[in-house]
This record gives structure tokens, sequence and C-alpha cells, in this order.
């Protein structure tokens, strides 16, 4: 058996509206390893979220999956029934999501609802083991025991979070996709948050997706990174890779927008304009318009993934040329 | 639970109050019998007939009616129909409300077009006028249709408010994790959104209970129920029908008046403690 978790190939999901289909989720492809972390950055409305939706087959009711395929370890998602993925989820993929301070219900304590979520897929658990379980949980992500009967509002923000993972990672998935679990929370407590994180996933080797538009931490804690534009992964690759050799005119523009962390703070800059509408994307590169090196064949055609080295792949015609030329 | 909620009715003092007055009209309503010197419909006694209009007197303590009732005594076992009516009518309105505010809220839809439409119906028709027409229909004269009518044309406010709040619920970020973790419909609805409802649904109970006991008192009043029966609004309607205005017998409109007043209060008073039940943050420790 190949240790690939997750393979998402060719998929496009997105938002039926009265105005027509919002492809927020354009041909995205990747893989991931067991134990790996990708991370997914992009900026807001760039279809990261409604991805992590799609591989989790959560997305709203005008939402769909047009095409492609989500495998997981054999499976493809896809095809599964709503029964099937309901059994499904939780118990192989959970997740966390971005608010931590609504995603608890604020008149049950911490003990019944993350008994419930041991309850909804364990049917025989006994209320003591069950109760054990989740004494446990707790006491990986550094919450006491005798937290466990608090009520939300009695947590910090940054414990709160740490219960949501904690639920999350109850039932021992394979993969937990992290949807902007630190946006909320201050600088430090989010290094604490980063920190379970990379100590639980080195524990118990299960895989991570990470979305958030927080490049710079992603830079830190991925093994491999993926740059979200308009629906379509422009840049994909190992995260040191990405971080010191961008090569899409879109990532060096990112990259350009945060300050290094060592070395002499050049000036920064953003990248003028905005994304393109989803509703009409345009047929060639979606970055045409925004791109300082724009060639007359990117207004009209997109090109593939053209892979540099050691799986560093882009879709930008700056890098074809070689074999375009042939 | 039930001990926290216990708890707070008594650690709330405008609650406390309340909790005071309806406990008093509770006992009343059950030990009626030892209470009231006199049975309801007593018009005599060993030393014969009582006195007819009789003013307050150690005999009688409120006086007696035109036919010879002790109204202390009326007023006391009316206490068991006036309570018991409105309770009941309270209970049933709030199940209503509740039931389908859960269902036209948490599920939408086509379910919620069809209870919000009836609801609508229900809002639009003024809601005395109603009552009154369905009454004056009904000829089986006793609690019961009282209670069905009070019941049939009270309980759209309630769907109304909560349908509206399970809305607000429903999209909040726990709910979907719920249905994300798998919990079946059913379980979301009782063990998620109803526990933050919970205040609205009390408060829902009290004022549909008092409303009922209004109404109740009302249809009585204006000859729609059953007038052998006693009750507080039965009183009222013989008090009227015999110009106890006219002659100043307030011993015989007031009492019963205070009573449907004191008991709203007492409901009124206990919708204080309500907000603390259902939100533990406010709970004090």
């Amino acid at each position: 058996m190949s240790d690939k978790l997750l393979e998402v190939q060719n998929l496009i999901a997105g938002y039926q509206t009265k105005m027509g289909r919002v492809l927020a989720v354009n041909d995205v492809s990747f893989e991931l390893k067991k134990g790996e972390l990708i991370g997914i950055a992009g900026e807001s409305g760039c279809g990261k979220s409604t991805l992590a939706y799609s591989i989790m087959n959560l997305l709203e009711d005008n939402g769909a999956i047009f095409s492609g395929e989500i495998n997981f370890s054999g499976d493809n998602l896809v095809d599964f029934s709503a029964k099937e993925i309901k059994q499904f989820r939780w118990q192989k993929m959970s997740m966390v999501f971005q608010s931590a301070m609504n995603a608890l219900n604020p008149v049950m304590k911490i003990s019944e609802q993350l008994i419930d979520a041991l309850k909804a897929h364990q049917k025989g658990i006994s209320e003591k083991e069950a109760r054990k379980r989740a004494e446990e949980m707790l006491e990986l992500v550094d919450i006491q025991k005798d937290r466990l009967d608090a009520y939300p509002h009695q947590l910090s923000g940054g414990m709160k979070q740490r219960v949501m993972i904690a639920m999350a990672m109850i039932l021992n998935p394979d993969l937990v996709i992290m949807d902007e679990p630190t946006t909320a929370l201050d600088v430090v407590v989010q290094r604490n948050i980063i920190e379970k994180i990379e100590d639980l996933r080195s524990e118990f080797n299960f895989s991570i997706i990470f979305i958030t538009h927080d490049l710079s931490l992603l830079v830190e804690i991925s093994d491999k990174l993926a740059i979200m534009y308009a629906g379509k992964i422009l840049e994909i690759g190992p995260a040191a890779k990405i971080y010191s050799n961008p090569l899409h005119p879109y990532t060096k523009g990112l990259m350009n927008s945060f300050p290094p962390l060592t070395g002499e703070i050049e000036e920064m800059s953003g990248i003028e304009g905005k994304p393109p509408d989803l509703l009409n994307p345009p047929a060639g590169c979606p970055f045409y318009p925004r791109c300082e090196k724009r060639m007359e064949i990117c207004k009209t055609e997109m090109p593939e993934f053209k892979e540099l080295e050691n799986e560093h792949q882009v879709k930008c015609y700056l890098y074809q040329g070689s074999d375009n030329l042939e | 639970m039930i001990k926290d909620m216990l708890k707070l009715f008594i650690t709330n003092r405008k609650a406390l109050l309340g909790v005071i007055i309806l406990s008093i009209f509770i006992f009343i309503a059950v030990f009626a019998p030892l209470i009231a010197p006199y049975h309801p419909k007593q018009s005599s006694d060993q030393e014969g007939k009582f006195q007819l209009r009789a003013a307050p007197s150690s005999k009688h303590l409120l006086g007696t009616s035109h036919a010879g009732y002790d109204i202390f005594s009326r007023l006391i076992y009316g206490t068991r129909l006036s309570l018991m009516v409105g309770i009941v009518t309270g209970v049933i309105t709030t199940f209503i409300a509740l039931t389908l505010g859960l269902l036209g809220g948490y599920y939408g839809g086509v379910i919620d077009d069809i209870i919000s439409f009836i609801n609508n119906i229900f809002l639009v028709i003024p809601s005395l006028p109603l009552i009154i027409v369905i009454a004056s229909y009904i000829t089986i004269r006793g609690v019961w249709p009282i209670i069905f009518v009070l019941s049939f044309t009270g309980w759209a406010w309630g769907t109304r408010v909560i349908r509206s709040q399970v809305l607000t619920v429903r999209e909040r970020e726990f709910v979907k994790v719920a249905e994300v973790l798998g919990e079946k419909p059913l379980v979301i609805v009782f063990r998620e959104i109803l526990p933050n409802i919970i205040s609205l649904v009390m408060a829902t109970f009290f004022t549909s209970t008092i409303a009922a006991v209004i109404g109740e008192a009302t249809l009585e009043f204006i000859g729609l129920g059953n007038i052998s029966a006693v009750t507080w609004g039965t009183m009222l309607y013989w008090a009227q029908n015999n110009a106890a205005l006219l002659y100043n017998a307030w011993w015989w409109f007031l009492p019963p008046g205070l009573f449907i007043g004191l008991l709203g209060t007492s409901f009124a008073l206990m919708n204080f403690a309500i907000d603390e039940i259902s939100n533990p943050k406010i709970r004090k420790r």
C-alpha cells in the first residue's frame, strides 16, 4: 500500500447562483501523503474554504462538486452517498473550524460536547469510557482534566480552539482539515496552537490540510504548500522550495507582501488590482490582468503544471518556454 | 439541571417573590376545601339561609352574592379552575409553539412555508373576536372547550417568536459542527438548539399562561363560558350581571380581579430569572 492518503484530481466545485455557476474551485489537483501537512494559501475568495468543504462534502445547499475525484485511501468520496459520508466524516477525517468561539455550544459543558462527538460514531461506548476518552483528549491539548465540566465561556479563546482540536481528534481521524484555525487568535496564542498541532501530528501521524491566508505561518509549518488563486492552484511544492524560490509571479507578489523575519527589510509591495470575477472566469490565466510579466498567450490560454524540480510545480508560461519553443 | 433551575428561582429576588405568589395560589387551589369556610354553592347553613348581597362580616369575609353564596369561598374554589385552565392552556400553547417553531425554524423549506402561512393567518386575525366567535359556536359548556379555544387561538405568537430564534441559532457554528459530526437532526434540534432557546420557551409559557387566565376571565365575563362553573371569570360575570359596581360591592368584583392581576404578576416576576436558566454565562456562582 502506498503512503498516499488523499488524492484530489481535477476537482471542479462551486456554487449555483441565479446568475450562473461560480467556480470557486476550478480544476484543482493535489496529493497528500500520510502524516503530511499541506498548506493552502491564497487571498480571500480564492476558493480555499470551498476546497476544504468539498473534501468534507459539506458544501452549502447551492454548492456542489461538478466534476473531479477525491480519492481518500482508495475510495472516491464524490461517489459516496449521504449516509456513507456521514459515517465517514469525523471518523476518518474531521475539521477544525475557523471560529472556535462559536463552534462550541454555549449552554453545554465541554464534556458533554466531546462525549456527544464520540457517541455519534461509537454507539456502544459507555458513559464512563467516553468520559475517560474526553479527559485524555483534553490532556493531549494541555487542558487540565478539571476543566472538563466547564462551560465554553469559562475558557479563553485559545483554550476553546484547543478543545476544538481535541474534538476533531477524538475519533483518531487520518485527516484533519483546519480552516483558518488561528485567525481569530493573537500571535502568542497562535504560536501555542501551532506548536500543539505540530506535537500531535508527530505523535499520531495524521495528515493535515491547513488553510489560511497567513503565508508566513504556512511556510513555517507546512511540508507542502499550494498557492491558490481564483479557484486554481498556481503553484505547488515543498514549502521550503516555494519560500526560497517562488516561481509564479503571484507567489512572488505574496512573498513580497510580508516582511522577512531575518535580514534586511526591503521595500514591501502588494499586488495591484483585484481577483477576477469567478462568475465569468477569464479564458486564460486568472492572474493575467494583475501580472507584471504577462505575455500575449496568457490572455487566452491557461498553462498546465510544469514540474521544475523535486515536485515543485507551477502553472505559468514563464517556465514553459523551453518546451513551447521546440 | 432541575436543581439548578430551582436554585435560580430562589436566588433571584424578583423571581422568588413570583414563586412565592404562585406557590400560595397553588396551595390555595390544592387545599381549597380546607381554606374555604363554605362550599362555593352553599347558600345556607344550620342557622338558616345566608343573607343575600351581604356586606363583608366575620361570617362572610367577602360578603355574599345575589344568590347568597359566600364570595370568599367562591374566590378560593375559583382559584382551582382558573389556575388549571391557565396552566393547561399554557402548556398546550407552548407545546404547539415549540413543536411548530422548531420544525419550521430548523427544517425550513416547504415545512416552514406551510407553518408560516398558517401562522400568519392566525397572527392577522384579531384573536379576541376569533375566540368569541369560536366559543359561541361551541355548544358544550365546560372548561375544556375554553381550553381548546384559548389554545387554538393562542399559539401563533409563540410559534413566530420561537421560529425566529431557532432560525438564528440554526446558523450558529456549533450547529454546523454538530451536523458535521454526524448527529441526527432530532438530536441537533433537542440537544443543541433547544437548550439555547429554553428561556424563550419559558417566557412563552408564562405569557401564554397569563394570557389564558385573562382570556378565560374575558370569555366568562361576557358569558361565553360555563356560567355555572366557579372561576374568577364567572365571579366577575355574576358581579357585573348583578350590578355590583352600582351598589359599591367592591368585595365582590375586586378580589377576583386582584387575584388575576397577582397571578399575572407572579409569572412576570418569574420571567426575570429565566434568562439565567439558559445562559450559563450570566448565572451567578
